[in-house]
């Protein structure tokens, strides 16, 4: 059992390292290898589910520091690992079918392992600076898989910023581990204590939370760090899958989750990091409104389902604030299933429309692609929280979250993200799949092969009874007061979430039912309040302009006119003993030399 | 043995100016001080010569945690520097031989335990260095020369100044007589020592000599003085500098700290805005100075800090094999497109994936990722920064000075990923369509270096129990 985990995390970096060095040149092993070696890991998560166990290898010892490798497995790490290889594993075998032509399908696939064995850590990790580790060895695979196409201008700028975005986010991250570390003394999760923080000043202690939540900022794609990740749809659409929608960019939920349990930070002593919480959970709360704004005005099926992404993890994100990790895990956990399952859905469609990812040039894919329109609908079933579908639980739990911490505002807001969802998602239903064809694609679009359907169906059953799993998968729902019901109590959030689902079909039904083009046009919404202008202003204004200056100021003051001066000055000097010696300018520099060799003597001798 | 290591590249060195097969004769040489520096460290012995006996002065040498570090990162680029570059036609004697000169000055200084020869050493392996840079360089090969010798012999005298006015009170150039001088000399010392070490280490504002220096040098020169030479400053900061006057340090701390952002913070946004890759990577060696300048700080602050001795060497190395890396991989990438202006370059990945794998890597390292070695320096620094932290009391000098130079993260991999993302991808260019990928003969050096920033990443306690 103590070893077990250790294969979990190594095997993927196996499979990783020999398709590198070993099968560069032969797609079919590496794609084989690459998908065993997950299928594995799937088979041993399985086993491992609610078992606790711990293991640990030095790594930095010196001095006062002991940093380590090490896996802490518990109720949390053990539910993440099935949402990470089961998943995982589902996206391995769709990408078999979506990849199957690729050139540089060796790489693709060692990027995965690469992930999958970078994920694992994160999920697995004991300690802060092996979350920190991992944590950026995921942003690497991140890179790599997002600008896959690297030969396209667009998918390199977008791994470039996916990858710097989230460097921004790990400075307060780091900021935030080391002073946790100067407060705490340890790394190690399973060594703190809230005890710590109690005497210091509370604008201290939330700032220590709040840095560190700098990193889940980056990571998750919150508000301001949002804009990179509805760009890194630029990598294939698997990866979106499982790198963009359901595993990693819900890291910065778990790693929350993981240090608020860690730490044991409770509603009941929430008051000793100050009003940290609140900044977090408006954070999550404004993040998924204006994400879902966005969203309406999307024409691109994996933008929107991109910014729908940012939107549910703004929830997530929000439960984290409320002081319920676990309604923001449980959210954590059905999103990951319904989303992996949209975006393989989106995936499969634009496999079969020729990469066509404008909806409106789609339409009438339901006759057509009858499987995946199916699990399509149940993936936005789940999302817009149709009742008894995985999405409509975790949901629920987080507006009871909400109403349990008694933030009407956050609940209302919660309620109209709720309809928004609902309204653009099926906007892109009715303008995707129902209707005439609206280009050549669409109309020569038929079902994906058995390989890729395969996954969206094992992902559709997911989208209905993953709540029913959780009891043993995740088990930290059951020590938290949302107890699953098949019918859920008649209360505000019930009727409310009601409310927003049937506002929001109604409203998508009248303006987008049998459409040919867009009714609507909200250029504020369609051009994502123009964040990434605004950053490219910033960058290129300040940033590189201040680079510019710093630079000018380099060369002509420091370097030109002090410096200059003295080697010009030097060359003078140097000129003038080139008139006695004869010989190449450096020579002053053997004269400078000798002269420092007779001062030793001389101050040894004579001092 | 410790004897052997210096004497073997030098007479190698002399072998090769009388006519004995330059490359061949310099590879044999590397590779037997790899191999007698894998012994020294496993089984170390101390020696001493005495040659100038009255004056008090012995060559003798020695091995400790630190300088065994050194020393195998010496041997390991002086190795891979040999491979690297292209020697031109004719000029065998002098590229291969000077090469061997500054290793035997370099491994010489580490290995002194005299402040005498430890000196000396480094003068003797500088000259080398601007005759190099003189005759051979590239571009205003001249004015790069000249700045670089100005700038290091003006150092050079300001620590000699230091050093003396040191040892005047110590009675003794050895190492092991080094303790602190009397409390009222110490802010003198340190002065000059911070000034004459810095200069060295091109710590800010005395850092414009580096990255045109670098640009101009040949390959091999730039590798070792930015690898190797360069540490030179630091490693005596630390050997010599905490030892006798950590009153003075702990005095100027407050300027230590700001001249090593003026290098993270104030260098970082010049490397910016380079558009030579040459360039680009000259100034960010320059840079990443500042970080050891903040173990030293962290050390200055309190000379018990445990962690920022350890860090400082350890990144030390870490940097060393990685802007070694660095300057080779860039001398290929001249060869195969003939350019190394940024805009000029695009999409060669396409045509050379195994150059731009490696470049990749290097240049991952070199923004601290994790599993690279320098990622383990770096986070030793940052720890040591907040090692000595009372929560209670605020931050420190150190604790601020920690927190700015992290945005340093930031704008190294805004740099690096530009330049990578402006070379190796996008559409194919002109200068990149039938670029040649990476010559087997190219790979040796890299991967060496490579494998080195891996394995130390990946366990950088193997480097680390040296120093216990």
């Amino acid at each position: 059992m103590e070893t077990l985990p250790w294969f979990l995390l190594l095997l993927p970096l196996a499979s990783a390292v020999i398709i590198q060095l070993a099968l560069k040149y032969s797609a079919t092993a590496s794609s084989m290898l690459s998908t065993l070696s997950v299928v594995v890991t799937f088979i041993i998560s399985c086993f491992l589910i609610g078992s606790t166990a711990e293991g640990y290898q030095p790594w930095i010892s010196i001095g006062g520091l002991d940093l380590g490798i090490g896996y802490k497995l518990d109720q949390l790490a053990t539910g993440m690992m099935i949402v990470v290889t089961g998943i995982g594993m589902l996206v391995h075998l769709f990408s078999l079918g979506y990849m199957k032509d690729d050139k540089a399908k060796a790489r693709y696939f060692a990027g995965l392992s690469l992930f999958m064995f970078s994920m694992t850590g994160i999920v697995l990790a004991s300690n802060f600076i092996m979350m920190f580790i991992f944590w950026e060895l995921v942003g690497l695979s991140s890179y790599l898989l997002i600008g896959h196409w690297y030969q396209k201008n667009s998918a390199a700028d977008a791994a470039k910023k996916a990858f710097l975005t989230n460097r921004i986010g790990d400075f307060g991250m780091m900021i935030g581990i080391l002073m946790l570390w100067g407060v705490m003394g340890t790394v190690v999760f399973a060594d703190m204590n809230v005890g710590h923080f109690s005497g210091l000043c509370t604008c201290l202690t939330g700032a220590i939370i709040l840095l560190i939540f700098c990193g889940a900022v980056g990571k998750s794609a919150q508000l301001p760090l949002h804009v990179w990740l509805p760009d890194a749809m630029e990598g294939p659409t698997p990866v979106s899958a499982l790198i963009h929608a359901a595993t990693m960019v819900a890291a910065g939920v778990y790693m929350m989750a993981r240090v608020f349990l860690s730490l044991g930070i409770t509603p009941e002593n929430m008051e000793i990091i100050g009003n940290a919480p609140d900044v977090i959970a408006w954070v999550g709360g404004i993040t998924s409104l204006v994400a879902a704004l966005m969203a309406t005005q999307q024409d691109d099926i994996k933008k929107i389902l991109a910014y729908s992404t940012l939107s549910q993890l703004g929830y997530m994100v929000m439960a984290v604030g409320l002081i319920a990790p676990e309604a923001g895990m449980f959210h954590l956990y059905t999103h990951a299933w319904f989303k992996g399952l949209l975006f393989l859905g989106s995936g499969a469609v634009i496999f079969s429309c020729h990469h066509e990812q404008n909806i409106w040039k789609m339409g009438g894919l339901f006759k057509k692609m009858p499987i995946t329109s199916i699990t399509f609908l149940i993936g936005t079933a789940a999302l817009t929280a149709v009742p008894f579908t995985s999405g409509f639980y975790s949901k629920e739990g987080i507006l009871h979250a909400a109403e349990h911490a008694h933030n009407q505002p956050l609940f209302w807001l919660a309620v109209c993200v709720a309809a928004l969802t609902t309204f653009y998602m099926f906007r892109l239903f009715f303008v995707a799949f129902l209707g005439q064809a609206r280009d050549h694609g669409a109309e020569k679009a038929k079902e994906v092969p058995l390989i890729m359907w395969l996954p969206l169906a094992a992902l559709a059953v997911m989208a209905f009874v993953s709540p029913w799993l959780s009891q043993s998968i995740l088990p930290i729902a059951q020590s938290w007061d949302l107890n699953l019901h098949v019918m859920p109590p008649m209360n505000t959030a019930f009727f409310a979430s009601i409310g927003a689902f049937t506002v929001g079909i109604a409203a998508a039904f009248v303006l987008y039912f049998g459409k040919d083009k867009d009714p609507v046009n909200i250029p504020l919404f369609r051009n994502k309040f123009y964040c990434d202008e605004f950053y490219a202003r910033l960058i290129k204004y300040f940033q590189d302009a201040l680079a510019a200056i710093i630079h000018f100021f380099d060369e002509f003051l420091i370097a030109g006119m002090i410096v200059g001066g003295l080697s010009r000055s030097a060359t003078g000097i140097g000129n003038m003993f080139r008139r006695y010696a004869q010989s190449g300018n450096l020579n002053s520099y053997s004269f400078l030399m000798a002269a420092g060799v007779l001062l030793v003597i001389y101050f040894t001798v004579f001092y | 043995m410790l004897f052997a290591l210096i004497i073997i590249p030098l007479l190698a060195a002399v072998a090769i100016l009388f006519g004995s097969p330059a490359r061949l004769t310099a590879l044999g040489a590397s590779l037997t001080n790899i191999l007698l520096a894998a012994a020294a460290v496993a089984f170390p012995v101390d020696v001493s010569l005495p040659i100038l006996t009255d004056l008090g002065i012995h060559i003798s040498l020695g091995l400790e945690g630190m300088n065994s570090i050194m020393l195998i990162l010496s041997v390991i680029v002086t190795l891979t520097a040999i491979y690297s570059g292209n020697c031109p036609e004719g000029r065998e004697k002098l590229w291969f031989s000077s090469i061997l000169f500054i290793s035997t000055g370099a491994i010489g200084a580490f290995l002194s335990t005299d402040i005498f020869f430890f000196y000396a050493f480094h003068e003797l392996a500088l000259i080398p260095t601007f005759l190099m840079i003189g005759i051979l360089g590239r571009g205003d090969r001249k004015e790069a020369a000249w700045k670089i010798t100005i700038y290091l012999a003006l150092g050079s005298i300001v620590l000699l100044a230091g050093l003396l006015l040191a040892t005047a009170h110590l009675d003794s150039f050895a190492f092991s007589d080094l303790k602190a001088i009397p409390a009222e000399h110490q802010n003198h010392v340190a002065l000059l020592l911070i000034i004459g070490f810095g200069t060295l280490v091109s710590l800010f504002p005395f850092h414009s000599w580096a990255a045109p220096a670098y640009a101009s040098a040949p390959v091999p020169v730039a590798m070792l003085h930015a690898g190797v030479l360069k540490k030179f400053g630091l490693y005596g900061l630390l050997r010599i500098g905490m030892v006798v006057a950590p009153e003075g340090m702990a005095y100027w701390l407050p300027w230590i700290c700001v001249l090593l952002l003026g290098n993270i913070i104030w260098v970082g946004l010049v490397t910016l805005n380079q558009k030579r890759l040459d360039l680009m990577l000259g100034n960010s060696s320059v840079m990443h100075m500042g970080y050891i300048f903040l173990a030293i700080a962290a050390l200055s602050a309190n000379p018990d800090n445990s962690i920022a001795q350890p860090g400082a060497i350890l990144l030390m190395f870490a940097h060393g094999i990685s802007i070694a890396l660095l300057f080779s991989l860039t001398s290929v990438i001249e060869r195969k497109t003939g350019t190394l202006e940024i805009a000029r370059l695009g999409g060669l990945a396409k045509t050379a994936p195994a150059l731009a794998f490696l470049f990749g890597l290097a240049g991952m390292a070199s923004i601290g990722l994790p599993g690279l070695a320098n990622f383990a320096g770096e986070v030793m620094v940052f720890f040591a920064g907040f090692a000595d932290w009372s929560p209670a009391d605020g931050m420190g000098w150190v604790q601020v000075t920690t927190i700015i130079a992290l945005w340093g993260v930031v704008l190294s991999a805004v740099y690096m990923l530009r330049a990578f993302r402006n070379t190796f991808q996008g559409p194919l260019v002109t200068s990149t369509q039938y670029a040649k990928d990476i010559h087997l003969d190219e790979k040796v050096p890299a991967y060496i270096l490579a494998g080195t920033l891996l394995i130390i990443g990946i366990y950088p306690n193997l480097l680390l129990n040296l120093l216990k």
